[in-house]
């Protein structure tokens, strides 16, 4: 297995802010322009480097939201309240303010595009984001390769990246979405808000006998809800990866 | 001091307590591991020591609860960042376990229940600096923490103390576990921030 960098020390680049999008009321993507970044795989992470005039730095670890694309990356960043990091870079970073990044980081949860085994995504909540690398990596390289997502949220507009799941479902063959709210279902949807459970992983998953590569990226209590069911269901332990996130950030 | 970005203070720092360089303080107790979380009973449970000629020593759970017990309270650091303080553990030091082993080995290459490993100097399991746990808090150690026993390396970056430990292979030449072999540092002192190759 590759080293995060494919090997060689990690060094921190300066990277600019060129382009901010908001996705959710509490969630926007940055992109950033990295001069001499070496690429990285669909669900690697960066860890980004905040310095203030004192001297003193906070980092913290982001997933990468879209494959590798020349010195471009884009981190989709779920502002924590009171978070040290978060805020600063939904509030406060603006277009052309350097920060350090350091990465790419993560040999484990990744998919590559020439794997050929159905894949099922489970997300909750922000964990997307390195869910959606993967989805526009498949579309990027033009794969077949059968993709089937299901993404939990509490509500309709804490959906990250909808439209474009939205629009990825109608033109990428293969690739399905469906969505659990925890809160608050959409009009007309049929059935009512729930937590994840054993008949959504059974509906829009895949049976274990298609020996599907299994990503679940989600809080704490959320992966190890979705990973106890699948190995329930049969999918044997080394064909789901997991990637938890605490309440901190 | 790196590039300054522009606007950022960061949190009030005074009354910040001593943390290894990059760390941040945690309440919680976060998990994170590369897969859903084995179960393991503790009927049928052993640990072995492997050494470097093949020859093992084995513990059954009823054994290992028969050897001395301690109760280390120490600070735990993740190579994520964050940091807990005065965390309380029930376990068996290494020292004990290791008492009656004949080796010269210097490394050790540590393996879980789920397929995991890590690596790491034998010197650093032994004197006092290494536990086999089975307890937290005053309870017996949950799963999603590494229960029923996990490795406790306080000393080294959290992902050196293996959950859902079995067994400890000593080894004359070091040999790189999981996360070492994707990229992480081989050995992981929080003090020098050794997160990855190279650092």
């Amino acid at each position: 297995m590759a080293g995060p960098a494919g090997g060689g020390p990690l060094t921190w680049r300066v990277a600019r802010l060129v382009e901010r999008r908001v996705e959710t009321p509490t969630a926007q993507t940055l992109v950033l322009a990295v001069p001499g970044w070496p690429g990285h795989l669909p669900g690697q992470h960066v860890d980004v480097r905040l310095t203030a005039a004192d001297g003193y730095q906070a980092a913290r670890s982001y997933s990468l939201a879209a494959p590798a694309d020349g010195d471009r990356i884009a981190l989709t960043v779920q502002r924590v309240p009171d978070g040290e990091v978060s805020p600063y870079l939904t509030d406060v970073y603006a277009e052309g303010d350097p920060v350090e990044v350091r990465g790419p980081v993560g040999g484990w949860f990744v998919w590559r595009t020439d794997e050929p085994a159905p894949v099922l995504l489970v997300a909750g909540g922000s964990g997307v984001v390195p869910l959606m690398a993967m989805i526009r990596a498949r579309r990027a390289a033009g794969s077949r390769t059968p993709f089937r997502l299901v993404y939990s949220v509490r509500s309709p507009t804490d959906a990250i990246y909808a439209d474009e799941l939205r629009r990825r479902t109608r033109d990428d063959l293969g690739l399905d979405v469906a969505y659990v709210y925890t809160r608050a279902a959409p009009e007309g949807w049929r059935g009512e808000p729930h937590r994840i459970g054993l008949a959504d992983l059974n509906t829009h998953g895949w049976p274990p006998d298609l020996e599907p590569r299994c990503y679940v990226c989600g809080p704490t209590g959320f992966v190890e809800t979705v990973a106890d069911l699948l190995v329930g269901l049969g999918h044997p332990t080394r064909r789901v990866r997991t990637e938890r996130f605490g309440p901190t950030g | 001091m790196g590039i300054v970005s522009p606007g950022f203070q960061g949190r009030p720092r005074s009354a910040a307590p001593a943390l290894p360089p990059g760390q941040y303080l945690t309440p919680d107790f976060p998990v994170l591991s590369a897969g859903p979380t084995p179960r393991v009973p503790t009927d049928g449970w052993e640990f072995v020591v492997t050494a470097e000629d093949g020859t093992e020593r084995r513990w059954t759970w009823a054994e290992l609860m028969a050897l001395p017990q301690e109760t280390p309270t120490v600070d735990i650091h993740c190579v994520t960042r964050w940091s807990k303080l005065g965390t309380s553990w029930q376990g068996v030091s290494l020292d004990t376990l290791l008492a009656g082993v004949d080796t010269t080995a210097r490394y050790a290459l540590v393996h879980s229940y789920g397929g995991y490993t890590t690596n790491l100097p034998l010197a650093d399991l032994r004197d006092g600096r290494a536990w086999v746990a089975h307890g937290y808090d005053g309870r017996p150690l949950a799963a999603e923490h590494g229960g029923p026993a996990r490795l406790l390396v306080p000393h080294l970056y959290f992902w050196k103390s293996a959950k859902w430990v079995r067994g400890i292979r000593l080894l004359a030449d070091d040999r790189p576990g999981f996360w070492e072999t994707a990229g992480y540092h081989d050995y992981g002192d929080p003090w020098r921030e050794q997160r990855y190759q190279g650092d």
